[in-house]
């Protein structure tokens, strides 16, 4: 008996919708969160996680009501994260139905702002929200720093010591991105991960890069990730979240089956 | 008909609690209130809560719910979930030690830094999945296998001083409480709103209890 080790499938939604290309051929409608977010749940999804990618403030109220509605037909964990700056954003996630909330930019714009959220909701409801891009040239000791505005802002922080810090604040869960692998498919950075996942004492969820399940697996097992969290592979039909829990079991990974 | 309080003390996400109890109850009808007369009145009564116990305990004394809550629990089917099921014990350790309803005669206490067999660091707060061996035949576990996982988050366990009030353990890495029982008291550790089948099952369960075990 053990903790099972947890494959999280990500959203992205914009103005209500499923955006970057769902692809399932025998889904009625690929851009409903709440179809999406069910036919994962049927795989074995142990979480889901929505990324809120919309630009517009006006629109945020569609996540909300997003939420609301998966949430009573979903019954497993819900994490939201993208654009949760006050702690009324928090509030109205959570009580749409969302268990978790991630917080990226604002928590390095005001760091206070995770210690607030985590004395008023819970640390079990505050995942901090990391994007990290290797700064270290080949010859040197690996290093990485924490970017925001979709990788495109440094912001001189190292990511192992923000990660620290962040726990120390408050956060009861890193997900961690490497911005170097996002969207390469070509697996998670597996050392980032790993000198994350061993600094701190809360689980760590890996993100960005996953291209195939083996890549699941060495996260899991190189990487010293709780969690690992993927879109494309599971978007497009590739593979479901079950194929993915049976290659791990295989490996000696405990799942949820 | 069945008529079900959701307590709201103003702890945390009683969206999901009630939607999954709407989910699996046919003819009942849940209420999520702080009133004391409704949760009275109601047939059966959910404790939830999540968040730090020194904020459970003061929300629940600025309500006046702390005797309303022992009433209920000696009264009808009765059944806390997570912070809901710590505030029963004696005493927490959290926010350097706080008295709770002493309901369970017990400690709550905070998981040691540990390694598993494998000498993998075990992370705290204990999250995710974990299975729950049930060690007593009751009406809740009803159509339940055994060893079936749920969705735990916590940083804190129930350490009961009579062991036969457990109703299911889990491993992390030593055995703790993941539920305990006595007479029309159940109380569960893991978010059963969370747990999918076997979670909306034990709902299910509840809704249907009678309250003798």
């Amino acid at each position: 008996m053990a903790l099972a080790k947890r494959i999280i499938p990500c959203l992205d939604v914009d103005g209500g919708r499923v955006v970057k290309g769902v692809q399932f051929v025998d889904i009625r409608d690929a851009g409903d969160p709440i179809e999406v977010a069910k036919r994962y749940d049927q795989q074995g999804a142990d979480e889901i996680t929505f990324l809120d990618i919309t630009a517009t403030h006006a629109e945020r109220d569609t996540m909300v009501h997003v939420v609301e509605a998966v949430a009573s037909q979903v019954f497993i964990p819900l994490t939201v994260g993208g654009g949760i700056r006050t702690v009324e954003d928090i509030r109205r996630m959570l009580n749409a139905g969302a268990d978790k909330v991630g917080i990226n930019s604002a928590a390095v714009n005001n760091p206070e702002f995770v210690r607030e959220a985590a004395e008023k909701f819970g640390s079990q409801c505050i995942v901090v929200a990391i994007d990290a891009k290797k700064v270290s040239a080949e010859n040197e000791p690996d290093k990485w720093e924490i970017f925001t505005h979709g990788g495109r802002k440094p912001t001189g922080i190292d990511a192992v010591e923000w990660a620290k810090k962040m726990v120390d604040y408050g956060a009861g869960e890193i997900l961690l991105t490497s911005m170097d692998k996002d969207g390469t498919k070509s697996g998670f950075d597996l050392a980032l991960t790993k000198a994350v996942s061993d600094a701190v004492n809360v689980p760590v969820i890996a993100s960005g890069g996953v291209g195939k399940l083996q890549d699941l697996t060495d996260g899991i097992k190189l990487g010293h990730a709780d969690a690992v969290l993927a879109a494309s592979i599971f978007h497009f039909g590739e593979h479901t979240v079950g194929e993915a829990k049976q290659q791990m079991a295989a490996q000696g990974i405990e799942v949820r089956l | 008909m069945h008529r079900i309080a959701v307590i709201d003390y103003g702890m945390g996400n009683l969206r999901s609690v009630s939607k999954a109890l709407e989910a699996v109850s046919n003819n009942a009808s849940v209420v999520v209130t702080s009133d004391p007369q409704t949760i009275l009145s109601a047939s059966h009564v959910l404790f939830p809560g999540v968040g730090a116990i020194r904020d459970c305990m003061a929300e629940l004394k600025h309500l006046e719910l702390e005797q309303v809550i022992k009433q209920a629990a000696q009264e009808k089917p009765f059944l806390g979930i997570c912070l809901g099921m710590q505030a029963l014990l004696t005493h927490s350790e959290e926010n350097n030690g706080v008295n709770t309803l002493d309901i369970f005669s017990g400690e709550v206490k905070l998981f040691q830094p540990a390694k598993n067999a494998d000498g993998e660091k075990l992370k705290v707060p204990h999250m995710g999945w974990n299975q729950v061996y049930q060690t007593c035949s009751h009406p809740l576990w009803k159509g339940i296998e055994q060893s079936s996982r749920f969705y735990f988050v916590h940083s804190f366990y129930a350490a009961p001083e009579d062991k036969q009030v457990i109703a299911g353990t889990s491993a992390y890495p030593d055995d703790f409480a993941a539920a305990l029982y006595k007479d029309n008291i159940f109380a569960a550790q893991f978010h059963p709103e969370k747990s999918q089948r076997a979670g909306l099952q034990l709902l299910e369960n509840f809704v249907n209890w009678d309250g003798q075990s």
